[in-house]
């Protein structure tokens, strides 16, 4: 594999790391902690939502991340054939 | 049948399981003992490594924590899980890719340095030491409380349990042992957990229950709040802690999850990167079951108990309170003289535990000598959260002989995996990397064996003669490992251009902060005493928070000195270029 490829190969990681980790930023320190007492004027089923952020959405959104970026990750890995 | 036969039978036979995964998974080589041969499947691993996470802490205090601190608790469901974000995203896929034994042997090969690894593998132990001798003690209390024998008796038993699959089959023992142990521990968890979610709620999914009503038709939270404000406590749902130490806590618990060699050498034993990636995925998911059951169950008991005892004669009181009076958890003084149980904020009694007396009182109450001032007549252990949950619910008795087998199980797995990494530092990265680097792998792999007996002894006698810190050291350990390995291996990964000087005092002065930190404020160790108290931490920042500033710290003296220093040498800046593709992890590197 050439220097170009692998660059450009880490670039779309660091891409997808980027999206990511803004996503699990905003889902625990944001809608969880920051932004708790506006969130909290809302309310899903009976909790107010940023609560509900802070001791259970942040951690089903946690999941989720690690599984698309796994998605990613292979299918990335597939288009440069380093799936091996 | 009583208790007490039913949980000799249920943690016997789980003990029997865990013997003979033992015997049949032993370790014939060092890559065997130390990765379990690199050849776990990413869902084996993924629930080896939830149980490997999961501590008696996390099995019978979290909901406790949570219970009783509401919205402040976030910072531990968060902080324990989010980390795993970190891991799977930063760290695990490279160092798998990297392919050696332990977290020293990516520092010291990473920094071409000795000095380097030697800071490493400091670091390593005493952030398992500190770990693993709460754990031990852990395990003797799990056997003092369900078994009826000596802590110290309970003690010895886990030692002898743990040193027999660590001795034996080193990471491929703890391995398979772990996945039984998951298996025992979630169901322990989830059975009483969805019966009372049932009785209270009427749905049988915890995670629902928490967000629905009660059969009088109000919402479980904003009961639980009302009834909160009333006794003059903070609402459930509103925090006491600062916004600052919020986010500083939360974020040095995700960095030290991410750090911690134990969790992080469980990605070693996959085959392939794409499998460290998907197994920290199944690990988060395993523990998520646990970790979002955990605040349900916090409100369930919270609820529950004060409408229970708030206002209600002790002669009217239910029989679990009495019972769990009578091993020390619960307390009750009659300040106000009206025979009633008046719950309200501020300690019930003075210093930590109740002192219980001889005498009973009016009432039959066992009485304690040391009740404070406060309005608040009533003393609950945290713990008690789990442990009375099955009675509550009125469930038969082999469930909650299923609970201490679930404890023990929680506790065992986690002291295992802490005793593996404190062997493999000493056998591995000392031995083998320093002293005597000519030493045959059948030579070093009983090095390593002798390593673990060391370790289990040295684990058991901290968990008989705990040293006064433990207790307030054990969430620390999580702000040592975000303060020293955490930025030295994101940045190895992620810098070409960090170098052996940068890492190293980035390192030393990370953990040199964060030491002094808690020293200075939470052991009271420097500096007067006077002066240790929340009105004189730096930036409103407690100690376990304080892991966050000490990383911050680490990064910018590591790349302030790096920018002042040689750049690492070509070959090196080969490994990190490396490291970065997935391809060819498949063969492990033999050294």
């Amino acid at each position: 594999m050439d220097i170009k490829q692998r660059e450009k190969y880490w670039k779309e990681n660091l891409k997808y790391l980027g999206i990511l980790l803004a996503i699990w930023f905003l889902v625990s320190f944001g809608f969880g902690i920051l932004l708790v007492d506006q969130l909290n004027a809302f309310k899903l089923g009976g909790v107010k939502l940023g609560f509900w952020f802070a001791q259970q959405g942040s951690i089903y959104v946690f999941v989720i991340l690690i599984f698309v970026y796994v998605r990613l990750m292979n299918k990335l890995d597939k288009k440069y054939k380093l799936d091996a | 049948m009583d208790i007490q036969t039913w949980t000799f039978i249920i943690v016997g036979l789980t003990f029997a399981l865990y013997i003979g995964i033992a015997i049949w998974s032993r370790a014939g080589s060092t890559k065997e003992f130390y990765v379990a041969g690199g050849g776990v499947s990413p869902l084996a691993n993924g629930l080896a490594t939830g149980a490997d996470w999961m501590s008696a802490a996390s099995f019978l205090g979290m909901a406790g924590i949570i219970a009783f601190a509401g919205y402040d608790g976030s910072v531990y469901l968060m902080g324990w899980t989010g980390g795993y974000v970190l891991l799977a995203l930063l760290l695990a896929p490279y160092l798998r890719k990297f392919g050696k034994f332990t977290v020293p042997d990516f520092i010291g090969d990473r920094y071409y340095s000795n000095v380097a690894r030697t800071v490493a593998v400091v670091a390593a132990l005493f952030v398992s030491f500190t770990y693993v001798a709460g754990q031990m003690r852990g395990v003797g209390v799990v056997f003092s409380r369900f078994l009826d024998v000596e802590v110290n008796t309970g003690v010895y038993i886990g030692m002898a349990v743990v040193f027999f699959y660590a001795f034996l089959g080193g990471m491929k023992g703890i391995t398979y042992t772990q996945v039984a142990q998951y298996c025992v521990l979630i169901f322990a968890f989830m059975v009483p957990a969805i019966f009372i979610s049932l009785m209270v709620t009427g749905n049988p999914v915890p995670q629902l229950g928490f967000a629905s009503s009660g059969e009088d038709g109000v919402y479980l939270l904003d009961k639980l709040d009302g009834l909160m404000t009333e006794l003059g406590f903070t609402a459930y749902t509103d925090g006491t802690k600062s916004m600052t130490d919020m986010l500083f806590i939360t974020a040095a618990l995700m960095m030290g999850t991410a750090g911690l060699p134990h969790v992080i050498i469980r990605f070693f034993t996959v085959p392939k990167v794409s499998d460290a990636r998907k197994s920290a995925g199944y690990a988060l998911l395993f523990i998520a079951i646990l970790y979002t059951t955990a605040p349900a169950i916090a409100v369930f008991a919270r609820t529950n108990l004060i409408e229970t005892v708030e206002d209600t004669p002790y002669e009217e009181i239910p029989a679990w309170f009495t019972k769990w009076e009578n091993t020390g958890l619960i307390a009750w003084t009659d300040k106000n003289g009206d025979g009633k149980i008046q719950y309200r904020p501020g300690d019930a009694v003075e210093g930590r535990q109740p002192e219980f007396i001889e005498s009973r009182g009016t009432q039959g109450q066992r009485m304690i000598s040391n009740a404070s001032s406060s309005a608040n007549e009533l003393y609950v252990d945290r713990d008690i959260t789990v442990l009375a949950n099955p009675e509550i619910a009125g469930l038969p008795n082999w469930i909650i002989a299923l609970v201490a087998a679930g404890g023990l199980a929680a506790a065992l797995s986690t002291a295992a995996g802490l005793l593996l990494v404190i062997s493999t530092s000493i056998s591995h990265d000392l031995i083998k990397k320093q002293i005597a680097p000519d030493i045959s792998d059948k030579k070093e792999l009983w090095v390593a064996r002798f390593s673990a007996l060391l370790a289990v002894v040295v684990a058991g006698y901290f968990g008989i003669h705990p040293p006064g810190f433990v207790a307030s050291v054990t969430a620390l350990a999580f702000g040592l490992a975000a303060s020293s390995f955490f930025p030295a291996i994101i940045m190895g990964i992620f810098s070409k251009r960090m170098n052996r000087e940068g890492a190293i005092t980035g390192m030393v002065a990370g953990l040199g902060i964060t030491c002094y930190y808690i020293a200075r404020f939470k052991l009271g160790w420097i500096g007067n005493p006077e002066t240790s108290t929340q009105e004189h931490w730096w930036w409103g920042i407690s100690p376990e928070g304080f892991g966050t500033m000490g990383m911050l710290v680490n990064f910018a003296v590591s790349i302030l000195v790096s920018r002042f220093t040689p750049a690492p040498p070509e070959e090196v800046q080969g490994i990190v270029e490396n490291i970065r593709i997935p391809s060819g992890a498949g063969e492990a590197i033999e050294h």
